[in-house]
């Protein structure tokens, strides 16, 4: 939508095409984050006994259709349009942008063929769609869909790096370019898992075969499942590196500690899928223990970040002539909501990283295992830190990439404080709800007047509250997001939204880390290591099939 | 590669911090064998009522103050639907699933595992105080999952 004059560059008309595919992914992610916000907040009040959800709306349909399309359609197509953006702006070539509008074509069938089938009732099992719970087939052939689209994405991003690479030879993959074709690469190795359990679930819900073997699905299930909470992070980690020190003239801490940092997530997100598992049966104890380990280092790229991050500020303040931690903070831009969004995400994502530590703790997950808890944990990670990311990038983003002024930035800035207020009572009640026993997933927890579960109710009552705050914000995102479009009023300077420079201090980036072909393999070879063991003892079990249900 | 010395120190503190936390969970494991629930047995899910010990679900005395509960988990009930003991007894759990995929757990107290079709799950717990507890499935199964529920009586 950048308006292209005859004399542009084929560099430029690369940008251009790239911009339009990029803004139609952060669009159609808009969309679904309001779609999906409406479900979420009307299962809040179901929860608290307010409303009864009419029997075409039942709790667990709406449920179904809240994870799916939060955790893996709205988080997804942001991703995918960001990484688009970061390729097609730092590697710009006249290349054809087929293969990227294959991706999101194939992306976006797949999500309207799984919405329909959910609101159908025909899919009423959850994002997680645990067998022997089964759901339509076309439920399964529309989630792999929305993968083989995202491969496309990745095999774009990652034939740009190679024809950059042959025409840049002995310069580094630009910064932003690199994060994004990482942390797709993750993504593919981490989408094998579940395309895997798909090749089980598809002839099975068909009715070729006779039953499925819970337990293997679940692990490949849990395979991918994490690795996928990997992906929203390292999507929002993009944003705090190379875009937030923009918007105050600061610059990227160290390139060469940022690639450092994406390189661990790439080789750490996959061997760590069992800590999902703690509770089940089937799974030696010893294998749980083995995953403990490996998600304890995923800890150390997020220290790397939190302190790359935060010295990025400090820095910038200190060349403006702020010292200290007060002055740094007052210094910092809060008025604008691409700093204020994605910063007030990182506030929550602190309680939000200690949580998953506790999570991961072998022993203690026992006490808050499909609790409201965990519902609590992600929201205060996904719902909170990716989400606000998310949504304050695209005030900058969707500007840059329409040629468009952003309409109502005073509405804007307010959205991403409603948002943080409202996100900050819904999880801590969740949190709380947990501690005291209240189970995740469930539509009613009165349990015929137990004495136990009324202590559980006003909790409930403030998680409510807190959604509609959380509610009430994404609808003024939504209302920012069209009105920029529809007021399509272009400004005198095209707003440009810049990755941050790096610091001219910083150290070299060594050759090695840009050999992403390696760092591929080496991925893959850690992830086959921590499953070899799991995954060949429950085929070795034989475990019985079980049949398929519908119990909806 | 060159680190900053404060980003060096702070990477150390995770890194120390991290191994204290597996220290402690690995002695716990080790020396006072708290793992999570990870019985590792089969059982034909579509076998489950001819199935011994399943086929007569309930609680077993195996000596004073020691019991076994066997459970069936099935939309959207548990049996047996209320089990009486006396305070001060140590009860091993075994469920399993006749259908879907359902969960186990006794709010306040340290038992919660999951229960998969196809395996039978384990978990132990010692009913110090007497009271009456809340036996919940906490994993969704169905229309009527938040219904799936069953008794714990403590008797002084």
């Amino acid at each position: 939508m950048t308006t292209v004059t005859t004399t542009a560059s084929p560099a430029a008309l690369s940008r251009a095409g790239g911009n339009l595919l990029a803004l139609t992914h952060v669009y159609t992610s808009t969309l679904v984050l309001g779609i999906g916000a409406l479900f979420g907040m009307l299962q809040g009040f179901s929860r608290a006994n307010l409303i009864v959800m009419p029997p075409a709306f039942d709790y667990y349909r709406m449920l179904t259709a809240h994870g799916v399309l939060m955790a893996l359609v709205f988080t997804t197509f942001f991703i995918t349009g960001l990484f688009t953006y970061c390729c097609h702006e730092t590697m710009p070539r006249v290349r054809s942008l087929t293969l990227g509008w294959i991706g999101y074509c194939t992306m976006l069938a797949g999500t309207v063929m799984t919405t329909i089938i959910i609101l159908m009732g025909d899919a009423t099992v959850l994002y997680t769609f645990y067998a022997p719970l089964k759901a339509s087939p076309f439920f399964y052939f529309g989630a792999t869909l929305l993968v083989l689209g995202t491969w496309c994405v990745a095999a774009d991003c990652i034939a740009n790096v190679i024809v950059y690479k042959r025409q840049n030879p002995g310069s580094r993959i630009p910064l932003p370019a690199f994060i994004a074709t990482t942390t797709m690469i993750m993504w593919v190795v981490a989408t094998l898992g579940v395309v895997a359990e798909m090749l089980l679930l598809i002839p099975w819900s068909l009715g070729w075969t006779p039953g499925i073997d819970v337990g293997l699905s679940r692990m490949l299930f849990w395979y991918f499942g994490h690795p996928l909470v990997y992906f929203w992070i390292m999507g929002a980690y993009a944003i705090w590196y190379t875009l937030v020190p923009a918007t105050f003239g600061g610059k990227v801490f160290s390139d060469a500690l940022t690639r450092v940092a994406f390189i661990s997530l790439l080789l750490l997100s996959t061997p760590v899928g069992i800590h999902h598992q703690y509770l089940d049966p089937g799974i030696a104890a010893g294998w749980k223990w083995l995953h403990t380990v490996t998600t304890y280092g995923v800890v150390i790229p997020s220290f790397m970040t939190a302190f790359a991050i935060f010295a990025s500020f400090e820095i910038a303040a200190r060349r403006a002539g702020r010292h200290g931690f007060l002055a740094t903070v007052r210094w910092l831009p809060w008025g604008n909501p691409v700093f204020a969004g994605p910063a007030l995400g990182m506030l929550l994502f602190i309680p939000g990283g200690l949580g998953g530590i506790i999570n991961n703790s072998y022993s203690m997950d026992v006490l808050v295992h499909n609790t409201m808890w965990i519902v609590g944990h992600f929201h205060i990670t996904v719902g909170g830190p990716v989400a606000l990311t998310f949504i304050g990038a695209s005030y900058g983003l969707i500007p840059a990439l329409s040629g468009r002024k952003l309409y109502a930035p005073r509405l804007a800035l307010a959205q991403v404080y409603t948002f943080f207020v409202g996100m900050t009572i819904m999880s801590t009640a969740m949190h709380w709800a947990g501690l005291l026993g209240s189970p995740r997933r469930t539509s009613d927890v009165s349990y015929f007047g137990s004495q136990g579960a009324a202590t559980w109710h006003p909790l409930m009552l403030g998680a409510a509250i807190g959604g509609t705050l959380v509610a009430i914000s994404i609808l003024m995102f939504i209302i920012v997001a069209t009105g920029t479009y529809v007021a399509n009023v272009r400004s005198e300077v095209p707003p440009i939204f810049a990755f941050a420079p790096t610091d001219e201090d910083a150290m070299e980036t060594p050759p090695v880390l840009d050999r992403l072909g390696r760092w591929a393999v080496i991925a893959l070879v850690l992830a086959i290591l921590a499953y070899v063991g799991p995954v060949t003892t429950q085929i070795g079990a034989h475990a019985y099939l079980a049949p398929g249900m519908r119990t909806w | 590669m060159h680190l900053h010395r404060s980003e060096r120190l702070w990477i150390i503190f995770g890194v120390a911090m991290l191994a204290v936390f597996l220290g402690v969970i690995t002695t716990a494991a080790v020396v006072d064998g708290l793992v999570p629930p990870s019985r590792v047995q089969t059982i034909d899910p579509t076998k489950v009522a001819q199935t011994p010990p399943f086929d007569h679900p309930g609680l077993r005395m195996v000596s004073p103050g020691v019991y076994e509960a066997y459970y069936v988990a099935r939309v959207f009930s548990f049996t047996p639907a209320t089990i009486e003991i006396p305070a001060g007894a140590r009860v091993t759990f075994y469920v399993t699933s006749g259908d879907v995929e359902h969960g186990f757990s006794i709010p306040e107290t340290g038992v919660n595992t999951m229960v998969t079709p196809g395996w039978v799950s384990s978990v132990a717990h010692t009913f110090a105080k007497p009271g009456t507890f809340l036996l919940i499935c906490n994993e969704y199964c169905g229309s009527g999952h938040q219904v799936m529920a069953a008794k714990v009586v403590v008797k002084s």
